[in-house]
């Protein structure tokens, strides 16, 4: 199989963001998924996210381990460098990245196999950093490349397409993201855009490591009774405790909402999430109370949504390390290099 | 006594301290180093050291060479005695008609001796019992202590060595006086109540030069500052952790803003060796120079990566200290072990650029000159150091770099090529040399950007699965490798007086063994052009060497001889003129060891010495 060349042509009043760009221009090649998989809805969503915020395409750096989902930056914003690196590893390379530029954009896109079982660690050390990043998951608990081997997010009890049950402990990246300090926390369903466009929004706008759980299912291989992860469990057990609008650079009272409903959080970059409260006692600044929430929720068997956590004040790896503004890629041999007179007199401290 | 007659040498032999780790005598001993070199005599000092932190034995070996023999010799002339777990051992280890070295302050047993050495007993516990009361001031002071009284034994000057402890604890007055103090116990002790000096005696001499005092590892460390590198990405491992430490403390004293205090750099330690290549990659990748440090388990936990730099053409700087085999324990003992592994790292067909210095100035010049050689090529290249040349302090020539010159940042399209409507396509060959042009991440609203893929793409990075496709990138990747030849560091080559059919291959850190192997093998007939290889893929003059003798010998620290399997595999020549000459034992190789594995070989050969055969 080879590259399928997309028509490049739209419709003359297609409408367009303020920096003048179309829908189309943050669209990708043509997909190569399975028709129906979940994933296209995340890569959908993206488009429109990147869309509304109106963000310079080529800004974006998107990085990616290996699997279905890492397939999918392919699938949109076609004018940004793209890496589908190894298996597992999208963290560290997205890392060094980051380290490398800390003006771009940090999309990194996994799966569950690539960022619960081979790259748990990279996860887990990623979000322990502060990277400045969107971290999603496009999470299906299951083996689709290599078709249908349960996950380790696949839940205990769940059964495989073939009829097995699985006997191991779930991961719930969302908890362990909790834990690890990330700053941005949130999970959604790829069936659910309303939900997941401003997620993936407000995530792009955070400063820090942001991590998305999005529960994405595998047409293929993981949408049978049985599975915890197959549209209709999703869509049964979806317990949203809130839904958002990302407002930038517009002003917020012109948007109407009921009083008391909504919970106004500023992020450090100005821009504001409006916070539509379905579940009235949940407060996503409380780190604790998300842990217990998501635990007490998930013994029932329901799949909590939504913005589970945020620090609008959150600090990124690079305050960390105290590097310069100016991305270090850009810093030359007149910067960087201490020069002969410096080294004459380290040599002479050697003598 | 025996009727052994004492060692006598000046300016040429070697002390050997046994001591117990994390006792302080680390400083002490390297001090002792320095103060020889003050008098103007090259020294060359080697760590032993186990695989622990506190209380085991460790040793330090300081060979006074006045000839410049910077090769460790075998053998040891005195021994400082201060591990009665090794007393046994390090006695026996004596030559006959050497010195030992003890703290008498508790009797010994007269079986404990031997007979044919000289031993010299000094109470250092005594002394400095009596002088201090904090248990930690006892433990230090006792190393300055010996220190003292091996001043006077050997004949040294102490102005030299107050001079060094001077500038050690320049602005702390009392622990410079204390020091000073602590010396003098013990060389007056020494002067008192022992012939001074001994046989073995230092004497003042020039040959020292204006040459300087490094680890490989902080040279190294230096070559990346220097170098332009801003990313650094580790994993402890010995012995290359102190490359990332070095680069840790050069760009805290080189790389910080001075107005704002702002790091010009970014170091973190991954949390292991996939995430500390990872961080590399994604680095390079995005257009910073970026490298990680590591040993052998590393590398091969790196392959994977390794192999995606080559197909996917990042960037990357690796160095690799080699060591001693897996696990725990001989890893800090030195090797060339991990050639084979790092020139065909990785899955599918894979060939990596190494590089080999032989001392701290070469691993200077070769880290720097590997981030232009890694933007260049696009691809990994191996800085290949060891245990031997990276941590142990080596006599080499300053530091040179030139203001003049500017990092080639290999074919990078810009924004203003791309605006000018240069055709882009990431692996098309346009110049004929396997070379690309690359563009970074967010140059240009609307050209040049692609996706990054291990393999599966054409000429302008299009998904493509086809054979052809795949054929022809890999037949591109070959001429990259070839181009490779001519750029990295040429191998040296030096003829022997008179023409000879017999040559020898050598690299990295066994080069001083091997100049003084030369002499010893010239001293017994047998004449040896050589060829110092410096860099892999092999340069052409490497096939006109072996092409032009019947025999060459290849001297490598591994039990594999595995250099000369690259040479026979990259060559295509008849492995039987290939003569493995091979030195696994943990140990640094020595010049006694070359110069008889050789000389052995030749005399088998039967051949007759030319001067011999004609008088």
């Amino acid at each position: 199989m080879t590259y399928i060349a997309k028509p490049k042509f739209h419709h003359p009043g297609l409408k367009k963001n303020e920096l003048g760009y179309t829908h189309r221009d943050y669209e990708g090649k043509i997909s190569t998924l399975c028709a129906g998989c979940g994933h296209d809805s995340i890569t959908a969503s993206i488009i429109e996210a990147c869309y509304e915020l109106s963000i310079e395409p080529h800004r974006v750096a998107k990085i990616s381990g290996i699997g279905c989902s890492s397939k999918t930056p392919d699938y949109f914003l076609g004018n940004s460098h793209g890496f589908n690196s190894v298996h597992g590893r999208m963290p560290s390379v997205l890392t060094g990245a980051n380290l490398a530029n800390r003006d771009l954009i940090y999309l990194g896109v996994s799966g569950d196999g690539d960022s619960a079982s081979i790259g748990f660690g990279q996860f887990a050390h990623s979000i322990r950093r502060g990277v400045n990043m969107t971290y999603i998951v496009e999470n299906n608990g299951v083996y689709g490349l290599t078709k249908g081997q349960f996950s380790a997010t696949a839940d205990r009890g769940s059964k495989s397409k073939k009829g097995v049950t699985n006997t191991d402990n779930a991961i719930d990246l969302v908890a362990i993201a909790l834990q690890l300090g990330a700053t941005f926390v949130a999970r959604s369903f790829s069936g659910d855009k309303t939900q997941l466009v401003p997620l993936i929004a407000a995530a792009i706008r955070h400063k820090g490591a942001s991590f998305i759980d999005v529960i994405s299912p595998c047409i293929a291989f993981n949408n049978h009774a049985g599975s915890t992860k197959s549209f209709d469990y999703v869509r049964e057990h979806n317990d949203a405790v809130n839904r958002l609008d990302v407002l930038v650079g517009r002003d917020p009272i012109a948007v109407d909402y009921a009083p008391g409903t909504v919970q106004m959080v500023e992020q450090h970059d100005g821009s504001k999430i409006a916070l539509r409260k379905i579940d009235a006692d949940y407060d996503p600044h409380d780190r604790l109370g998300a842990q217990t929430f998501l635990a007490r929720h998930a013994a029932k068997g329901q799949i909590v949504t939504g913005l589970l956590y945020v620090d609008p004040d959150a600090e990124d790896m690079h305050a960390h390390l105290n590097t310069v503004e100016t991305p270090l890629n850009t810093l030359e041999a007149d910067t960087l290099c201490p020069g002969s007179a410096a080294l004459d007199k380290f040599n002479a401290s050697l003598r | 006594m025996s009727d052994k007659k004492p060692i006598s040498s000046v300016n040429d032999f070697v002390v050997r301290f046994a001591n117990v780790n994390g006792s302080g005598s680390a400083s002490a001993n390297e001090m002792f180093a320095r103060a020889i070199l003050r008098h103007g005599v090259p020294v060359s000092p080697r760590n032993i050291f186990p695989s622990n932190i506190q209380g085991l034995p460790t040793w330090y070996e300081v060979r006074v060479t006045e000839d410049g023999h910077l090769g460790a010799r075998g053998g040891v002339d005195m021994m400082v005695a201060m591990n009665p777990q090794t007393w046994d051992k390090d006695v026996a280890g004596i030559e006959p008609g050497g010195y030992l070295f003890y703290d008498s302050t508790k009797p010994m047993p007269s079986t404990k001796f031997r007979d044919d050495i000289t031993v010299i007993g000094v109470p250092l516990t005594a002394i400095t019992n009596s002088t201090y009361t904090d248990p930690r001031q006892r433990q230090l002071f006792k190393n300055i202590i010996y220190l003292g009284a091996l001043s006077a034994l050997l004949d040294m000057d102490p102005k030299l060595i107050e001079q060094l402890i001077g500038e050690q604890y320049k602005g702390k007055e009392k622990l410079l006086s204390s020091n000073v103090h602590a010396l003098h116990l013990g060389r007056d002790w020494a002067l008192q109540n022992l012939k001074c000096p001994i046989g073995l005696r230092v004497k003042k001499s020039d040959k020292v030069g204006d040459r300087i005092f490094i680890e490989g590892n902080s040279a190294a460390a230096l070559g990346a500052v220097y170098g332009g590198a801003t990313v650094c990405a580790w994993y402890p491992i010995t012995p290359s952790s102190s490359v990332a430490e070095a680069f840790t403390a050069h760009c805290k004293k080189y790389r910080h803003d001075p107005d704002t205090g702002m790091a010009k750099y970014a170091i973190v330690q991954g949390e292991d060796e996939l995430a500390s290549i990872g961080i590399v990659i994604g680095a390079s990748w995005n257009g910073a120079r970026a490298f990680t440090a590591t040993s052998g388990p590393g590398i091969s936990l790196m392959t994977e990566f390794i192999g995606l730099s080559y197909f996917a053409e990042i960037p990357a700087v690796i160095m690799n200290i080699q060591r001693a085999g897996p696990s725990t324990g001989m890893p800090t003992r030195t090797q060339q072990c991990d050639i084979i592994a790092c020139a065909y790292a990785s899955h599918g067909d894979t060939k990596h650029v190494l590089l080999f210095p032989e001392d701290p100035a070469e691993a200077f010049e070769f880290a720097a000159a590997a981030f232009d050689l890694a933007e260049r090529l696009q691809t990994t290249i191996f800085l290949m150091l060891d245990l031997d040349i990276g941590m142990n302090h080596r006599l080499c020539r300053p530091l040179k770099w030139d203001d003049a010159r500017q990092y080639d940042r290999g074919k990078v399209m810009t924004a203003a090529m791309l605006e000018e409507g240069r055709d882009f396509g990431r692996y098309l060959d346009v110049d004929g040399d396997g070379i690309p042009y690359r563009t970074y991440p967010g140059t240009h609203p609307t050209k040049g950007s692609y996706f990054t893929r291990g393999t599966s793409r054409d000429r302008y990075a299009r998904y493509s699965e086809e054979g052809s496709v795949y054929a022809d990138n890999m037949q591109r990747l070959m001429r990259k490798f070839e181009t490779a030849q001519d750029l990295v560091p040429r191998p040296l080559q030096a003829n022997a007086e008179r023409p000879t059919k017999y040559g020898v291959i050598y690299f990295g850190s066994t080069s001083p063994a091997m100049d003084e192997a030369i002499a010893l093998l010239e001293a017994r007939g047998h004449q040896l052009d050589r060829l110092r290889i410096r860099a892999f893929p092999f340069h052409s003059s490497v096939a006109s060497f072996l092409a032009e003798h019947d025999f060459v010998y290849v001297v490598e620290q591994n039990r594999d001889s595995q250099l000369r399997q690259l040479i026979v595999n990259e060559n295509g020549i008849d492995p039987v003129r290939l003569v493995p000459i091979v030195h696994y034992d943990g140990s640094p190789i020595t010049a006694r060891f070359i110069a008889k594995a050789i000389g052995d070989h030749q005399d088998h050969l039967k051949v007759t010495p030319l001067r011999k055969a004609v008088s």
